[in-house]
């Protein structure tokens, strides 16, 4: 027989105000099964949950209800105690009196009978309760990090620094991501080599970080503290343990003129390559689409050219299993655009901006490059149809941010700052040229950011146009751009020599699948979700796996590091116990009614369900059943609603406990 | 005349069948906006819509229920992956049955409210109470017996079918 306890919470006056709390504890307390019932003003404080253990030992209760708020706020608390007066915590269920029901209803005598039904469903669905074990499963300590930018550097040597093992997933033939491509960073102005590379040679060199590059995860296993990932890498055609980085290959290379991806397109590679100079690893790898050797067999000068014999042309793909306990995500952005890239110009093609049709309009990146000391102009800002120097330059801000029409309502973040940085390292480069931002906001808030704003615009000159660009076309080698001041309310028409484009920062093309193969979630955008926006910015509500950098939604450096070694952080918490507990919300199959027919396998998104054989004791095959690994299932219970047969339950949501609550009512 | 009378004096009783992850936070965060809706609602929090039985529905109207909500993550946001896409095919496959045993179909809302749409749950529950509210309380459902299905056999072709189409 059943000895319920009841709990009603007043929550101050949160509940009591609407929810006449004594006469609900007064009702409740004559339903079947209840064997006390109380009320108090805060279940949750020291005292309220004093009295709860007091009750539950004196009175011997076998089961009990909190009726308070939501059981995401409280029920972890609530079990706890139960728990620590000897009740196991899966005996204890909440009913939500508050979210559900005293704050969103005025009508007294409505929310207190809707309280009363709300707590006699639970107390019938406590009944049928049953005492759950925890399981604990042992935590593997090794991390995977997907991507090598510097959030995924900064998570990978926080990790390794710590004394774990760490597998680093680079879908490139180099590390360093977007910030490598980075002339010089705000709002300091150092260059971004200088600040990058000895962190990109660190990974390369520390002994607890396996790096793997120009590979790609493929597969993803397993559960918190117990993922295996199979890990698909390349054939580079160049083995890596035998390549010296001399680059004679590069030199000999007879095909000269491929777009360099790394320099947004505006210098050119041959087809073995390393994308630039300071790549780690410093190991080229061949462009197979352009290497003269897989297209049409001859060539072969770059082996015949290699000293110790590296390139191979033979090579394929591998796949490498690595089993990790924790999954670190920093697979960054991409930039902007609106059609298809033309023929020979960087631009990637922004419609109502020249159709990208003009080479001299260029996106932020490629101004990057003109301006940085290692890219395809050494430095000097040059426009790219003709190599002449630019002496007007109009730079665009949120062409493709804050752009509803364009299916993207978000603030890119960065672009106000890497604009004011382009009208300063512009004009420390050109001192008679002129800048013009045409811009909506300035948003600039951060530390010294909005002073580095203001010396764009008081000691560089920048002339700030509040207003957004209505037209931009070609006329002679002039780019007329058109638009509106809206501070002063006239029309505005500049001849440029050169127009940048800030284009919105975007999630990879791509992330969908790889949070598919992760099991994560995203937003419409395809940005990967937190779990919890304020309190919970770097887990991802699949356990064990964590986020870093712009993958999770636009930042700088300085957001994207803090967020990586947050991340870091979050890993060796996980990694500082051996064993880890989990709730034991897991399906299990009922052998007997089993048929076989193995729905179940066919729906369990998490791979969970496995064949069994059982066999008589002189081996002989009884029959097969379906078998539910409870390290991998994930408590949706999608299983239960499908088996035909009714022969797999997910403990804590049987059949018995919903339909006691429906009966309830 | 009888009808209009019914109209007005009558609750109707709602059951929300509910993902935690999804509809139930967005339940809490119209709590904690202070938002108001009609009473009639009762929620049953499962762990993703996937875990919702068809079978569970049609006890909810047996039990008396006039109108039934099932409610869980956008596509493409379930928490468990896929549930909800299960649930999706299941329950378009089981309207069909419903609707041959005779309930109609006005009674049964699917939606999706995620976890920071407090708004549209309160629009779908106050739409869902007002429209079965106009339509009176079910009676179609009261005298069949649905106690064989319950047993867990699928004794019926059209449950088999549908079963079948999952
Ligand atoms: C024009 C411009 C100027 C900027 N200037 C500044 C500045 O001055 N100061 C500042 O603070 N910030 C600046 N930023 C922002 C800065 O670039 C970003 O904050 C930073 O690069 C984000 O790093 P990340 O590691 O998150 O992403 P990324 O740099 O994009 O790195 C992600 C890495 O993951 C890899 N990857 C992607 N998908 C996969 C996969 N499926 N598997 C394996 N690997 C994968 C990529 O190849 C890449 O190496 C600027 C940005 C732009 C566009
Ligand atoms: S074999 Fe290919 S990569 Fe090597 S030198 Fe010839 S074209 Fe270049
Ligand atoms: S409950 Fe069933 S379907 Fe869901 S994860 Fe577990 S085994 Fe798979």
């Amino acid at each position: 027989m059943s000895r319920i306890g009841v709990f009603v919470c007043h929550c101050g006056e949160n509940i009591s105000r609407t929810v006449d709390v004594e006469r609900v504890a007064a009702e409740v307390g004559t339903m079947p099964g209840v064997a006390f019932a109380t009320d108090y003003k805060y279940m949750c404080s020291d005292p309220g949950q004093g009295l709860l253990k007091k009750a539950i030992q004196e009175q011997k209760l076998s089961h009990i209800v909190v009726a308070a708020c939501s059981p995401r706020m409280h029920e972890k608390t609530f079990r706890k105690a139960a728990e620590s007066a000897g009740l196991n915590p899966f005996l204890c269920e909440i009913a939500n009196i508050r979210e559900h029901c005293s704050w969103v209803h005025e009508n007294r005598e409505e929310a207190t009978a809707k309280a009363v039904e709300i707590v006699g469903m639970m107390v019938e669905r406590v009944k049928k309760n049953r005492v759950l074990p925890t399981i604990t499963v042992p935590v593997t300590k090794r991390s995977l990090v997907i991507g090598g930018g510097i959030a995924g550097i900064q998570a990978a040597l926080d990790i390794a620094d710590a004394g774990h093992d760490v597998v680093l997933v680079e879908r490139e033939p180099s590390i360093g991501g977007h910030m490598a491509q980075l002339s010089e960073t705000f709002p300091t102005l150092d260059c971004s080599q200088c600040i990058m590379t000895p962190k990109m040679v660190d990974v390369v060199n520390h002994p607890k970080i396996k790096l793997y590059t120009y590979a790609e995860v493929e597969h993803v296993e397993g559960y918190i503290g117990n993922f295996q990932i199979t890990i698909r890498k390349k054939a580079r055609s160049v083995d890596e343990d035998k390549c010296t980085g001399c680059g004679l290959c590069m030199e000999k290379c007879p095909v000269r003129k491929i777009p360099n991806q790394f320099d947004c397109n505006l210098g050119l590679r041959p087809a073995i390559y390393v994308p630039f100079p300071q790549a780690v690893p410093n190991t080229p790898v061949i462009d197979r689409e352009h290497c003269i050797k897989f297209k049409t067999g001859k060539c072969g000068l770059c082996q015949k050219i290699c000293g110790p014999g590296a390139v191979d042309y033979e090579q394929e793909d591998t796949l490498i299993i690595e089993p990790v306990g924790a999954i670190v995500v920093a697979t960054g952005f991409d930039l902007y655009s609106i059609t298809e890239k033309p023929k020979g110009s960087s631009i990637k093609g922004y419609g109502e901006f020249g159709h990208g049709k003009i080479p001299d309009v260029i996106d932020g990146m490629t101004f990057e490059r003109l301006a940085s000391a290692s890219g395809p102009t050494g430095g000097k800002i040059l426009r790219p149809s003709d190599g002449q120097e630019p002496k007007q330059i109009v730079f665009i801000q949120c062409v493709g941010s804050r752009a509803r029409e364009k299916g993207i309502s978000y603030c890119s973040k960065i672009c106000c700052m890497y604009t004011a940085k382009h009208t300063m390292l512009y004009k420390h480069k050109v001192h008679d040229g002129q800048a013009y931002v045409f811009f909506m906001d300035a948003r600039v808030p951060g530390k010294s950011y909005d002073e580095f704003w203001r010396r764009a615009i008081e000691d560089e000159e920048a002339v700030y146009i509040r207003g957004m660009v209505s037209r931009l076309y070609q006329k002679g080698n002039k780019i007329v751009v058109m638009g509106s001041d809206i501070s002063v309310g006239v029309q505005v028409e500049i001849e440029a020599d050169m127009v940048v484009l800030a284009t919105a920062v975007q999630p990879r093309t791509g992330a969908d699948s790889l949070a598919q193969k992760l099991g994560i979630s995203y937003d419409h955008y395809h940005f990967y979700s937190e779990a919890h926006a304020k309190l919970r910015p770097v887990e991802c509500a699949t356990a064990g796996i964590y986020l870093a950098g712009t993958c999770q939604g636009p930042k700088d450096i300085p957001d994207t590091v803090s967020q990586a070694s947050a991340a870091a952080a979050k890993v060796m918490t996980l990694f500082a116990k051996d064993k880890l507990e989990r709730e034991p919300i897991v399906a299990k199959v009922k052998e007997a009614g089993c048929v076989a027919c193995f729905y179940c396998k066919k729906v369990c998104p998490y791979g969970a369900v496995e064949e069994k054989e059982i066999r008589d004791r002189q081996g002989n095959l009884i029959k097969v059943v379906a078998y539910v690994n409870p390290g991998v299932c994930g408590g949706c219970g999608t299983c239960q609603a499908t088996c035909p047969s009714k022969s797999v339950e997910l403990d804590g949501y049987t059949d018995e406990q919903i339909v006691a609550m429906i009966e309830a009512l | 005349m009888h009808v209009e009378k019914q109209k007005h004096d009558f609750e109707p009783k709602i059951i929300a069948f509910v993902c935690t992850w999804c509809t139930y936070a967005g339940a809490d965060l119209a709590g904690t906006s202070r938002m108001q809706y009609p009473a009639n609602v009762r929620v049953l929090k499962f762990p993703c819509t996937g875990r919702i039985d068809p079978v569970f529905i049609l006890k909810a109207f047996q039990q008396g229920a006039d109108g039934v909500l099932v409610s869980g993550c956008h596509p493409g946001d379930c928490h468990y992956i896929a549930g909800n896409f299960h649930a999706r095919r299941r329950f378009a496959a089981f309207r069909k049955l419903l609707e041959f045993v005779g309930v109609d179909l006005n009674r049964l809302q699917f939606s999706w409210v995620s976890a920071a749409e407090g708004g549209k749950w309160v629009e779908v529950v106050t739409e869902l109470t007002e429209r079965v509210r106009d339509m009176g309380p079910m009676q179609e459902f009261k005298e069949l017996a649905m106690e064989e299905q319950w047993s867990g056999a699928i004794n019926t072709p059209e449950l088999q079918e549908a079963y079948n189409q999952i």
